[in-house]
């Protein structure tokens, strides 16, 4: 098999139309069953009581945050090396989901600060870094949106994104550098979780359903991207689109 | 024909760029009064009590050099890319990056220096006093040239964009966040007695990568808006 040859937008644009729905049904069920867990199953915390469920949905979404915008950065680096369009479609594609998780970690972290720490927003370096990520992603997408040479927009948002990997970093390690009120991490590769295996299960599937999400909403949205940038007459409108692919 | 060396193209690139913000020292002024009148903005808007002003003295002189340095920065190529004169740069055989580190010099010396040679009168004027106006100097001397090099990567991306102006302000100013932070760190722990060595060096460290990426990351920008 050839895989080459998805790396053409024509050829692509079918196959990520298949691939939408698993991912999308993958999303839901691991979705479903971690908040279920998150919510029902696992105990109250003894010092947070319930409030600490939020975490459920904001550890995922800063790690997604931080996760997207390095994805994001790759694929730019890539379309950039390789020449490649669709590499720059995928890299247009992730930034609105990636500011959408930067947003809703910061959300959720708003509302599980208020009731714990007593403040909606303190000036925390992590809380701070990771407002820079979503200024980040503004750029990113402001950038692109205000050239007009298509060629021109891709290449100059992908050093924009390159260059403010700087700050993933800095964003991960903050609460380790600078010794602030934000909670160091709790769950590492290295080291034993500390937290109750229940909780983490959760955390851990709704983890996984935030990825599914984003390929799933990345892919839809990359199809839009090929359609709006590849309307050729002969291929404008997806019938056309798909009659092509399957008569290859 | 001989090639002048990579030292004597960077010379020229200083030498031309100097010159053309001499002959025009309205620019060049109009940065440093706006540093000047930001920075008298604040006592009369916060209010004169000294013991405020001391404590907000660094950030709001900090803050004022920051956008002083990003008002500056369409002046670093839009004038060369206009004319053309950037594309001539781009075409020769000396490294563009080699050129770029020039250019940025040349503005860090024209909106960058004054700003620094300035700080201890507007410190002055904040109340801070003795250490802490040595250490504002210093930190702005390390931190004025990182400035300038992330400014240029912006400046780069935006050329003949609509809107430029606007824009390379949202782009830059996120990057700028670790360089105010240290900077203003920097005076507000001396003040706190800790001393302002470790701050200092991670300004120091900041300028480091930034002069060893940002020449690169500016040329392919510049690159990219010639093609």
């Amino acid at each position: 098999m050839n895989w080459s040859k998805y790396s053409a937008p024509l050829s692509f644009y079918p196959l990520a139309g298949k691939m939408v729905p698993w991912f999308s049904v993958l999303a839901a069920l691991a979705i479903a069953v971690g908040l279920y867990i998150g919510l029902l199953v696992a105990p109250t915390d003894f010092q947070q009581g319930d409030s600490y469920r939020i975490i459920f949905v904001h550890v995922p979404a800063a790690w997604m945050s931080m996760f997207l915008y390095v994805v994001m950065a790759i694929w730019a680096g890539i379309g950039m090396g390789l020449k490649a369009r669709l590499s720059f479609m995928m890299a247009q594609a992730i930034a609105p989901t990636g500011a959408m998780f930067t947003f809703l970690a910061l959300l959720t972290g708003a509302m599980w600060g208020k009731p714990t720490w007593g403040a909606w927003w303190v000036w925390d370096a992590r809380l701070t870094s990771e407002l820079i990520l979503l200024f980040q992603y503004a750029g990113v997408m402001l950038l692109r949106t205000s050239i007009d040479d298509l060629r021109r927009a891709d290449r100059a948002s992908g050093v924009l994104a390159l260059v403010g990997v700087v700050n993933i970093p800095i964003i991960y390690f903050s609460v380790k550098w600078w010794n602030t009120l934000h909670q160091g991490a709790s769950v590492s590769m290295t080291a034993a979780p500390k937290m109750a295996t229940i909780m983490l299960t959760a955390m851990l599937l709704m983890t996984f359903g935030f990825w599914m999400y984003s390929i799933a909403v990345v892919l839809s949205r990359v199809r839009c991207v090929i359609l709006e940038r590849e309307s050729q007459p002969a291929w404008g409108n997806p019938s056309a689109v798909s009659e092509v692919a399957e008569a290859r | 024909m001989n090639r002048p060396s990579l030292w004597e193209a960077l010379r020229g690139v200083v030498r031309r760029d100097l010159l053309l913000a001499m002959r025009r020292r309205s620019d060049v002024a109009m940065s440093v009064f706006f540093l000047v009148i930001v920075a008298s903005l604040f006592p009369l808007g916060v209010g004169p009590e000294p013991a405020v002003l001391k404590t907000i003295g660094a950030g709001v002189l900090w803050v004022a050099a920051l956008l002083a340095c990003l008002l500056s920065l369409g002046r670093v190529f839009t004038a060369d890319y206009l004319d053309g004169v950037l594309e001539q740069m781009v075409l020769i055989a000396q490294p563009l990056p080699v050129l770029v580190v020039g250019k940025v010099f040349a503005h860090w010396i024209v909106s960058g220096l004054p700003v620094v040679l300035l700080s201890p009168l507007l410190g002055l004027q904040f109340g801070l006093n003795g250490e802490a106006l040595g250490v504002l100097v210093l930190s702005l001397l390390l931190g004025t040239p990182t400035l300038s090099m992330i400014g240029a990567i912006g400046a780069a991306l935006v050329l003949g964009v609509r809107g430029s102006g606007l824009l390379v302000a949202l782009l830059v100013l996120p990057l700028y966040v670790p360089v105010l932070i240290f900077g203003a760190g920097a005076v507000t722990s001396s003040m706190a007695g800790i001393g302002g060595e470790a701050n200092l060096s991670l300004l120091g460290a900041c300028l480091v990568v930034s002069l060893f990426f940002s020449p690169w990351a500016t040329a392919a920008a510049l690159r990219i808006a010639l093609e």
